[in-house]
């Protein structure tokens, strides 16, 4: 027993010496396998601040050795800040629109679509304005807010308002989807107008109202290297796994958005 | 005033601090869209913006004086029990991230806040999304600099003043009315222009907590800070306009006030 169990070590020993001397023909090759390895930066849309570090929890543990690290912000100003010259590797925006604006820069490779979100009401838990439909937000003196026009949850925002017919003052434009939700969270909105993930992420916290499928507007998600990355392996590996690992998709449906297929 | 030779030492730096404060302003001053200066001004938006950042600086100044000058003079005695440690306690509003102060100023002053409440369940008003919001907002943080000054000011007038006014049969309050205010003149003067500064520039306490909406709560920092996200050549526009008021404004104090007064102080 112990001795057969010496012969299969001393093969397994020999085949892994033979690609060992094997090997360097191999890595001679042009970059076919590039060591996967290093730290990456990924500027994220303000939504994806829950999602993305789990995300990226699974891919250093799929890929031992790269590092994710993180630059949370409106779309737009991740793009405006790449075009400034941030050391940035990949790209994640809220919209298709952010992200045409950065490849019609020539600042990303090619986005690929990884998610879908939609739109949504949250309140404070006790609701105090009594919001029970997208027409209630039109009642006067209610506090409603939602994302300025610049980014993309102010876009889809303003969309859904218009595909409803509902007419509406805001009384605060965030610069992000993540101060709407701040504002409601304390209190001192009636209701603001956010992403389904937003809602979803905060569980008893907020109360909310669901809009259906086919009166809702959705936004996609892409996400793409940045052509100045100093690491493309690691950042076109990040990419994909994002975009296409059963791992990834999973954790963004957990988090609830959308199949973007 | 004669100008003194300046050691090398002193120099070399003095210069290079000039330099990184100036280089900023130069470039901004360089991408500054010139040609379309006229339709920025015209803009509503700018207009609206520049209203609200004057009313809302020149309330929170003027509460800030009302009330910071008061705190000063008792600072400055020792007026008050444990006065190191409120001293340190007034002034932590200038060691906090103005976004952080956002976010205390709604754990207070909030519709949930614990004072807030108060306010909105006796009177319904609540400062978040108002013009008062953004005053409130910008007095917290300016105040401890117009304290801090003035402080200064009262803490190296000389006590003889006020007693020998005292003496002279003059109360505590006219004491200070004529004695101690003209004398502390100046530290207020540049206590008021500090304070005033840091109002105009302020920016995260105001969308963190009176948010963003042109007319109402978008000051001229929001207002820039919204631009930047379309166009940054208008941004750049909006800055050198809020620049220029700024330095227009500080210019007219020198001379009206300032004046004669520097070899004072």
């Amino acid at each position: 027993m112990t001795r057969i169990r010496h012969l299969a070590g001393a093969l397994v020993a020999t085949v892994i010496a033979s690609v060992l001397v094997l090997s360097p023909a191999r890595a001679a090759a042009p970059a076919a396998n590039p060591a996967v390895a290093g730290t990456i930066t990924v500027s994220a849309a303000s939504s994806l601040i829950d999602v993305f570090p789990v995300i990226a929890k699974a891919f250093q543990k799929r890929y031992p050795g790269t590092t994710v690290r993180f630059n949370f912000a409106g779309s737009s100003t991740l793009v405006n800040q790449i075009k400034a010259g941030a050391p940035v590797d990949v790209l994640a925006t809220a919209s298709d629109a952010t992200m045409l604006s950065a490849v019609t820069a020539g600042l990303v490779g090619m986005p690929a679509t990884f998610a879908k979100n939609s739109m949504a009401i949250a309140m404070p838990a006790d609701n105090p304005a009594r919001i029970r439909s997208l027409a209630d937000l039109a009642r006067p003196g209610t506090l409603v807010g939602m994302c300025a026009v610049t980014v993309p949850c102010g876009v889809a925002g303003r969309e859904l308002l218009a595909r409803n017919k509902v007419s509406i003052t805001p009384v605060t434009q965030e610069l992000d989807v993540r101060s709407v939700l701040g504002k409601v969270l304390s209190g001192d909105l009636d209701a603001g107008l956010v992403y389904v993930t937003d809602v979803k992420s905060v569980g008893k916290r907020v109360s909310s109202v669901q809009i259906p499928a086919r009166l809702n507007v959705t936004t996609a998600y892409q996400i793409a290297t940045v052509g100045e990355t100093a690491n493309p392996a690691v950042a076109q590996r990040f990419v994909d796994y994002v975009h296409y690992s059963l791992s990834a998709q999973g954790i963004l449906r957990a988090y609830g958005f959308a199949r973007h297929w | 005033m004669r100008r003194q030779r300046a050691p090398w030492l002193l120099l070399l730096p003095g210069l290079l601090a000039i330099a990184f404060l100036v280089l900023p302003m130069l470039g901004l001053l360089a991408q500054a869209p010139w040609g379309s200066f006229g339709t920025l001004l015209n803009d509503p938006v700018t207009r609206d913006a520049l209203r609200i950042s004057a009313i809302s600086s020149l309330c929170a100044t003027a509460i800030c004086v009302v009330f910071g000058t008061p705190l000063a003079w008792l600072l400055a005695r020792n007026a008050l029990p444990g006065t190191r440690f409120i001293r340190a306690l007034v002034v932590v509003p200038l060691l906090l991230p103005p976004v952080v102060a956002g976010v205390s100023l709604l754990t207070a002053f909030g519709r949930r806040g614990f004072a807030g409440e108060f306010l909105y369940d006796t009177f319904g008003f609540q400062f978040p999304f108002t013009t008062a919001g953004v005053v409130l907002a910008e007095t917290f943080v300016a105040m401890p600099f117009l304290i801090i000054t003035v402080e200064a000011g009262f803490r190296g007038l000389h006590k003889d003043y006020e007693e020998s006014a005292a003496t002279l049969g003059a109360s505590p309050a006219q004491t200070f009315r004529y004695v101690t205010l003209p004398l502390v003149g100046p530290a207020l003067l540049s206590g008021i222009v500090l304070c005033w500064a840091r109002a105009v520039g302020e920016f995260g306490a105001t969308i963190g907590f009176a948010g963003n909406f042109p007319g109402v709560t978008q000051t001229m920092p929001l207002a820039i800070y919204s631009q930047l996200e379309i166009d940054r050549s208008l941004a750049v526009g909006l800055s050198v306009i809020l620049l220029m008021v700024c330095l227009i404004v500080l210019v007219l104090l020198r001379r009206t006030y300032l004046r004669g007064d520097s070899s004072n102080t």
